[in-house]
């Protein structure tokens, strides 16, 4: 059976502004998906390898050395807006 | 009336020290100019991956060991998922359930009593772009645009969490004080609140007196110096209590602290932790810590400032003056011990760094690193005092000719003079002049009144521009005022 889910809250938490009958498509296709996740985590196995990365590798890191970074023009360039070497986007909190 | 008691938590946010970011090979550092030091993965630009910081996670151990913390086996990194313009993957990588270290404690002391204060965890994070609003007045409630700079987004940030032992804001911020002086201790960040680099949360409830349950906590933010942190958290005691006391609730939210208004204002409620939708990061590796690295991590720990206190006390200070010269830059500590091995009374020296080395380095304007000053020296200045070579006013002066290069103790105390007169023949000549020119001091003294003597040490000390040794000054003019 299909798990139910708050659609209109995911759709907010993803800042996705859906149609209703989009809202109504993806409430389904999202409940199929978690009902298979909730049989993939039914199935028997051990706990302790749940942290497991998937092709067993552990303590992988680099040493603390600097290596060159981007050109900041040609990085700006690519921004729908910029002004004196930043990014420039909307207001980051409304006034309510 | 109830009374209410205050439950508080802190949470501290670190940037490490470390040369390149904690995902990527981008330079660390304050002042650059905006988005030079970006690369695809601090960008979170689609493809990009990241490889973690080996020298973050030895810090962060570090860090966690000196916080009396456990090391976990094995941790984990996460993504932690929201969005916000200075966060340009739309997640955090932060980590969840397995941080690097859990369940330390820090001792904080506040007007002679200490108290533990519990550390829940100290988990290793990215920090997040910088952002400037700008807009009517640069004011974050009217801003009409955002400015985004990442050069900070991907540096090292370890968040400590303490546990809601803390009960007053005078205890805050002696936590957060004490847990700053522990990073620049270990060298592991710059710890300069001015420049963010060490930052300050709390989270602030209040329960009936003698109740066990937790009432609803406020997280407070924005408090960019101790003494801010301390009035924030007063503040919001206050606040609740008031709240409380006039039938209110405290509603759960985060509050700004208001450096100007000193008040604390209410932020738009943000997404709670369940929408964080954590889930292990699957670009980055378990770690697995093991008893090798983490004995490695340990043998570089540097002493600490609670076992240095220690050695202090043993070595024969008082309480007070441990702390103070424990809390001394590190250079007068060098000299401290130096002195010690020289065999310099360790009172004396420790009174010598803290007040007048002290105060001359402050008065010459001169960074501690710099002071020019060798144990041994203090040690000589030390000794010299106690033989009663030279007296402890003329000390001082003997101290400043050293610190200006004009040679040793001895040597500066012969050069400008100021070797105490302490030969028997050469003061009795004084000692007879000034009894000669006071006839009715003497009078008065044969009278029975003795304090008269204290004027005649001052006229004999005149007459040998305070050279004469006052000690032996008192005996000589009691003998021949008996005699
Ligand atoms: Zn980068």
């Amino acid at each position: 059976m299909p798990i139910d889910i708050d659609i209109a809250h995911v759709a907010r938490l993803a800042r996705l502004d859906l149609s209703d009958a989009e809202l109504e498509q993806y409430r389904a296709q999202l409940g199929d998906i978690l009902e298979h996740a909730a049989r993939v985590q039914g199935l028997e196995g051990d706990p302790s390898t749940e942290s497991e990365h998937p092709l067993g590798f552990v303590n992988v890191y680099r040493e603390d050395e600097v290596r060159p970074s981007l050109d900041r023009d040609e990085v700006l360039a690519q921004a729908p807006e910029s002004m004196d070497g930043y990014f420039v986007v909307p207001p980051a909190l409304e006034s309510e | 009336m109830t009374a209410y008691e205050p439950v508080i938590g802190i949470e501290v946010h670190v940037e490490l020290a470390t040369e390149s970011k904690m995902f990527c090979g981008c330079a660390v550092g304050f002042g650059a100019e905006p988005n030079t030091n970006i690369c695809p993965t601090c960008l979170g630009l689609p493809g990009a991956l990241p490889v973690t910081n080996r020298q973050a996670i030895e810090w962060i151990m570090a860090i966690g060991m000196a916080l009396n913390c456990e090391v976990s086996e094995r941790s984990v990194f996460h993504r932690k998922n929201y969005f916000y313009a200075d966060l340009p993957k739309n997640y955090q990588v932060s980590q969840y359930d397995i941080p690097v270290c859990h369940d330390g404690f820090l001792d904080v002391t506040v007007d002679g009593e200490t108290t533990r204060v519990g550390i829940e965890r100290a988990h290793m994070e990215e920090d997040t772009g910088k952002s400037t609003h700008v807009g009517e007045g640069g004011r974050i409630h009217s801003a009409e645009s955002t400015l985004l700079d990442f050069n900070r987004s991907g540096v090292p940030l370890v968040e400590i969490v303490s546990k809601p032992d803390i009960r007053s804001a005078a205890e805050s911020r002696a936590y957060a004080q004490e847990l700053r002086a522990l990073v620049a201790e270990l060298g592991v960040s710059d710890a300069r609140l001015e420049e963010g680099s060490i930052r300050f949360d709390a989270n602030v409830s209040i329960r009936p007196e003698g109740i066990e349950a937790f009432g609803t906590k406020v997280e407070i933010k924005n408090m960019n110096s101790f003494r801010s942190l301390e009035r924030a958290v007063d503040y919001e005691i206050k606040r609740q209590v008031e709240v409380v006391s006039d039938g209110g609730e405290v509603v759960q939210e985060t509050r700004h602290w208001d450096e100007e208004g000193d008040v604390t204002h209410s932020m738009r409620t943000k997404e709670g932790s369940s929408d964080y939708r954590y889930f292990t990061e699957p670009d980055l590796v378990p770690m697995v810590m093991g008893d090798v690295w983490v004995e490695e991590v340990r043998s570089t720990l540097p002493e600490l400032p609670a076992q240095r206190l220690e050695r202090y006390v043993e070595a024969g200070l008082d309480s007070d003056s441990a702390s103070v010269l424990s809390a001394a830059p590190a250079k007068l500590r060098g000299v401290f011990d130096e002195a010690a091995v020289a065999g310099a009374d360790p009172r004396a020296a420790a009174n010598w760094l803290t007040g007048e080395v002290t105060a001359w380095l402050r008065r010459t304007e001169t960074e501690a690193p710099d002071l020019p000053l060798a144990g041994a020296d203090l040690a000589e200045l030390v000794g010299i005092v106690a033989d009663g070579v030279v007296s402890a006013s003329a000390a001082k002066d003997v101290l400043d000719g050293m610190l200006s290069g004009e040679g040793g103790a001895r040597q500066v105390a012969e050069a400008r003079d100021l070797v105490q007169i302490s030969d028997t023949k050469a003061l009795e000549a004084a000692v007879d002049e000034v009894l000669a020119a006071n006839p009715d001091a003497i009078e008065t003294y044969q009278g029975g009144e003795q304090k008269v003597v204290g004027f005649l040490v001052g006229q004999v000390m005149r007459a040998t521009q305070g050279k004469a040794d006052p000690k032996l000054v008192n005996q000589l003019l009691r003998e021949k005022l008996s005699g």
